[in-house]
């Protein structure tokens, strides 16, 4: 008796340790490769319905007539959506509203001024009118990574003026020049700005500003099998190791959704996946740069980082937990006004299909602003380096004297 | 006898505390005569603490050891800004971190991996005063000293880790983070930086021993209680004199799988295979990055990793089509 009571009692506190771990089994797993490689992904039912309820695809409105006058011929100020009816125009703004609007402001006025709608005064304006240019970049220019199936205001923002999943640059801990305890940009079971960190582990927790800001090399991995000058870190693969860990979790998804986990590097062995992540990689990096770094001076301060820097992107703010936005579900589709300049008014070749070009190549022709390309880059490379960050390590890794 | 067929000893006999034998004392630290006896250590292993004998090696390590965790320790609490209970809370995230590559092997300053090298320091002299305490016991007890080589095979995988590789690699980078999960995620970066540790030969040798030395422990363990009813824990007495404890346990084995260890050629076994564990895990470490840069396509040249069909089209680099090299 007194033995099955200690049997029971062990038992309960096993289920209890399986419970705290937060996933029951069963899990779901679904075999993407050929036997015995172990490609497949870990798929847990529960967690994806609770996904699928919360990734829904926003409201839409009703087609608009795309005949009629110009938007810009009857409105003042029309700048980027210059190639539209008054109908699409309009739709286009009821959509923002539903879309991007906060809950107890969906009306106009979040972004206009009511007295004259042409008045640029509000910042919320600014921001408005460049990101429908990069709206229309990403679906013109990103096909690479968002095929078809494109992007609206909706697929970052949700119903709400500030995405549920950007990113500011880290503040670290304050101690990142102290006599002891400095951590070199890792371990910490929270971020300096009290986020949890990548994946719950010790890793470097801002993988952001080096490589979807700055152009720090991801590969870490040398290409011959004895030593050929690669002088990559192991401190540099860590980097290299959160960013990987951050699309993993952004996308739900794991290592083997782009890699033969045998050989990472070898893109013979990857799927078809890792190159549109590739592209993936360098949209995110090219809209930082493009679009949201320039907006620096737009933004109030209460929507800046605590460094001042604007919020910014990165895989989640779109995939939110899923590896296709809405588990493909395009909404961009029923919006050809957000699809890219319209007609053939402007050069032809503005929309190149299948090879895009990085974003910095090709601007919106219709939208000729004064949008400075990829301004001020590696924003804040020496606080990096001061903390022993990698754009330090990438900066004077190849320099490191003598190896055997 | 049938009392202490249990995990837990359930008889304790008090008896006088014995003192060892008598052996030639050297040096200022004579070792100590005081010994106690606990209830509860009793439990599991002989009730009996001390005599102790640290010696001056024992003391001197015991020091080192001490600066170097407190200097891992204090690390880690300023690092949450001395607040004890965030200590606690991220424990398993703190860590103290090696220097940065631009370092290479000169002296950082010490809140950028100075304090690294410096508990590295002490930690190593902690280990190696400590073989040589394990060895000179050994000697004064007139026993074999296959412990300290034991140990010394151990010590050897730690210099390799945070000393000869550095060395050898040119970067005090290439050491391993104090810390907890930290030392966990260097252990993933190293493999996915030198591609895929899993195809280092001496991983796997490494691997082997160790998996064989659980095996093995487990057999011998399982072996020997099986028999204690007829007197198989006297394993000395046995191997010289072999009754029949040590006859149904052979008979028992070969039985099983036509072979059997000998009372005395098991702990042999079990010996190599543990010193092997670390001396193999040593040589794979230190090969990787100075003589070996990416073991999968090592393993590739050598006929090691075969190939699998796609079971997908593979697409390009696209670095290679698409402009940069990222």
């Amino acid at each position: 008796m007194k033995t099955q009571i200690r049997l029971i009692g062990a038992l309960s506190i096993a289920l209890g340790l399986l419970v705290g771990c937060g996933e029951r089994p069963p899990i779901d797993v679904q075999q993407i490769g050929y036997r015995g490689t172990g490609m497949e992904q870990n798929v847990n039912p529960r967690l994806r319905e609770q996904l699928k309820a919360v990734n829904q695809v926003g409201g839409i409105q009703p087609p608009a007539d795309a005949s009629g006058p110009l938007a810009k011929d009857i409105y003042q100020n029309v700048q980027v959506l210059s190639d539209l009816s008054v109908g699409e125009f309009t739709r286009v703004m009821l959509s923002m509203t539903e879309w991007v609007a906060p809950e107890d402001q969906k009306n106009c006025t979040y972004c206009h001024n009511g007295e004259n709608y042409a008045d640029e005064s509000k910042y919320q304006y600014k921001v408005a009118r460049s990101m429908l240019k990069m709206t229309r970049d990403i679906n013109t220019n990103w096909k690479s990574h968002v095929k078809q199936t494109g992007v609206t205001c909706h697929t970052c923002h949700r119903g709400g003026p500030v995405p549920q999943y950007v990113w500011y640059a880290d503040p670290g801990s304050g101690r990142e020049n102290a006599f002891v305890g400095t951590r070199a940009g890792q371990n910490s079971a929270v971020t300096g700005l009290g986020i949890t960190t990548i994946g719950h582990s010790s890793l470097p927790y801002d993988p952001y500003s080096p490589f979807l800001l700055g152009d720090l090399n991801i590969r870490v991995e040398g290409p011959t099998a004895l030593p050929t000058g690669n002088r990559r870190s192991i401190k540099q693969a860590e980097w290299t190791y959160s960013l990987m860990v951050h699309m993993s979790n952004s996308l739900g998804v794991n290592c083997t959704y782009c890699h033969n986990t045998r050989a990472w590097a070898d893109w013979a062995q990857s799927t078809p996946q890792r190159t549109v992540a590739w592209h993936g990689i360098r949209m995110a990096r090219g809209l930082n740069n493009q679009y949201l770094v320039p907006l620096t001076d737009v933004f109030p301060t209460n929507r800046k980082g605590p460094l001042g820097d604007v919020a910014k992107i990165n895989c989640q703010t779109c995939h939110q937990g899923v590896y296709k936005p809405y588990f493909g579900e395009s909404m961009a589709k029923a919006y050809p006004e957000l699809q890219g300049v319209k007609a053939a008014p402007v050069d032809p070749n503005a929309a190149p299909a299948e090879t895009a070009a990085p974003a910095e190549a090709t601007a919106p022709a219709a939208a000729p602003a004064a949008t400075p390309a990829v301004a001020d880059k590696p924003k804040d490379s020496s606080k990096m380096a001061q903390r022993g960050g990698p754009t330090a390590i990438a900066a004077l890794d190849a320099g490191t004297p003598g190896r055997l | 006898m049938v009392e202490y067929q249990n995990l837990f000893t359930r008889v304790q006999v008090t008896a006088p505390h014995y003192p060892g034998i008598p052996h030639e004392p050297r040096g200022i630290w004579v070792r100590g005569v005081k010994a106690s006896a606990n209830y509860w250590l009793g439990k599991v292993g002989d009730a009996q603490i001390g005599p102790f004998y640290l010696g001056s090696t024992g003391i001197a390590s015991i020091l080192c050891f001490i600066i170097a965790f407190e200097i891992v320790g204090l690390n880690m609490l300023a690092s949450v800004n001395w607040n004890p209970l965030e200590f606690i809370r991220q424990l398993f995230w703190l860590a103290l971190e090696p220097p940065a590559p631009q370092y290479g092997l000169r002296i950082p300053p010490l809140s950028d991996g100075g304090w690294h090298l410096m508990a590295g320091f002490f930690l190593t002299m902690s280990v190696l005063l400590w073989w040589v305490r394990t060895y000179n016991l050994a000697r004064k007890l007139k026993m074999g000293t296959h412990t300290a080589w034991a140990f010394a095979s151990a010590i050897f995988l730690f210099l390799v880790l945070g000393f000869i590789r550095p060395v050898l690699m040119g970067s005090w980078s290439e050491g391993v983070p104090f810390g907890i999960f930290a030392h966990l995620d260097w252990t993933a970066a190293f493999s996915l930086r030198y591609g895929n540790l899993l195809y280092n030969p001496f991983h796997a040798l490494s691997i082997v021993f160790l998996y064989g030395s659980v095996l093995l422990f487990a057999m011998h363990a399982g072996t020997i209680m099986a028999v204690s009813r007829f007197g198989g824990e006297r394993e000395v007495e046995q191997s010289l004199d072999r009754g029949t404890a040590s006859e149904r346990a052979a008979l028992f084995w070969r039985w099983t799988m036509g072979f059997n260890a000998t009372m005395e050629s098991v702990h042999r076994w079990a010996w190599w295979f543990a010193v092997l564990c670390t001396l193999t895990g040593g040589i794979g470490i230190l090969l990787t990055g100075t003589v070996v840069d990416n073991w999968y396509l090592w393993a590739v040249k050598h006929g090691v990793a075969p190939a699998y069909p796609t079971t997908f089209e593979p697409l390009p680099d696209p670095a290679l089509t698409s402009g940069a090299a990222q």
